[in-house]
């Protein structure tokens, strides 16, 4: 199963997401902004970074990379109910996702104006995506979260919209970490192949390197950096490209 | 040379931390009679010839298209520069 990284100029974490793909079972294709086709991939990924420096706005300028033209007419538009080709926009990912309309809303600057960067948790609310079929209905995760502009706003229309269709993915538990309205941290397109999320499942994904979790400092149970609850992000990813 | 003047501004209804930042600074620097800031953006575009209504349509197209969201801002002027 081939899932591709797109790298843009500026892109940070597209190693980590490659690292992440392969630990999951995948075999991780690096693609690159500039090319016109996506070399066989059954799914791609937007990874977390700087696009072109966030000028303008985030995700603004990568919208328009000859790549994700190609990617945004085989995920087709957010309300069809036929699912497309299966996209995970990770952070920045996921600020190009909405600024590409493949994703209703947009992204904009904490409300605290810090950068946030902290081990986070989260409720994964919707489990019927191609990206988080692996997990259960109202499962508590942790993973790392780290923006600058990470609050999630849409209109109310759309807000009511997003969760009496359950497309809110994934929701912030414990302080809002930057201010998304309704502590969103990550919704899907209708047919739930299109997911974005703030936080960085890829980054927890081996033991040893990912998040503190609750386990690590129960005696006898887990230990340092032990959490890997990203990884079904990417196992669930392979788990419906195999039964497509 | 002619030149079109675009200006952007943050949707009201969406909280602008940028224009609170600034407020409070204000406050603090004694400029207390500003009760609040918005901060935008201002693009500054050039073209050979003349700004005329074609070029003007181009510039609101290339403002609705690239240089705005409309989730989030608001296109407020498309002007020829003074």
């Amino acid at each position: 199963m081939r899932i591709g990284v797109v790298t843009f100029p500026g892109s940070l974490d597209d190693r980590d997401a490659l690292r992440a793909i392969r630990i999951a079972g995948g075999t991780p294709v690096p693609l690159w902004h500039g090319d016109a086709e996506l070399h066989k991939i059954d799914a791609v990924v937007l990874p977390g970074g700087f696009s072109y420096g966030d000028y303008l706005r985030c995700g603004a300028i990568a919208r328009f990379a000859p790549l994700m033209r190609e990617i945004a007419r085989l995920a087709g538009p957010p309300d069809a109910t036929a699912p497309g080709l299966p996209v995970l926009g990770i952070c920045n990912g996921f600020q190009v996702l909405c600024e590409s309309h493949l994703l209703p809303g947009a992204l904009v600057r904490n409300d605290h104006r810090h950068f946030v960067c902290r081990d986070q948790r989260l409720r994964v609310e919707g489990t019927k995506t191609a990206w988080t079929n692996g997990y259960t209905d109202g499962e508590e995760i942790v993973v790392p979260l780290k923006n600058g502009e990470g609050g999630y706003v849409a209109d109310d229309a759309t807000l009511d919209r997003l969760e009496g269709e359950g497309q809110v993915v994934v929701r912030y538990l414990g302080v809002n970490p930057n201010g998304s309205y309704r502590d969103i941290a990550g919704i899907s397109n209708a047919s739930g192949s299109v997911v974005g999320l703030m936080p960085h499942p890829e980054h927890a994904v081996e033991a040893g390197y990912g998040p503190e979790t609750a386990g690590a400092e129960i005696a006898g149970r887990g230990g340092p950096g032990d959490g890997t609850d990203g990884l079904r992000f990417f196992t669930s990813a392979l788990q419906g490209v195999l039964s497509a | 040379m002619g030149r079109v003047v675009i200006d952007v501004m943050p949707k009201p209804e969406i909280l602008d931390p940028q224009g609170k930042a600034v407020v409070g600074a204000l406050a603090r620097l004694g400029f207390a009679e500003f009760a609040d800031a918005r901060q935008g953006k201002r693009f500054e575009l050039e073209v050979d010839g003349e700004v005329d209504a074609e070029v003007l349509e181009r510039a609101a197209e290339a403002a609705r298209t690239l240089l705005s969201n409309p989730v989030i801002e608001d296109v407020v002027a498309v002007r020829a520069a003074d």
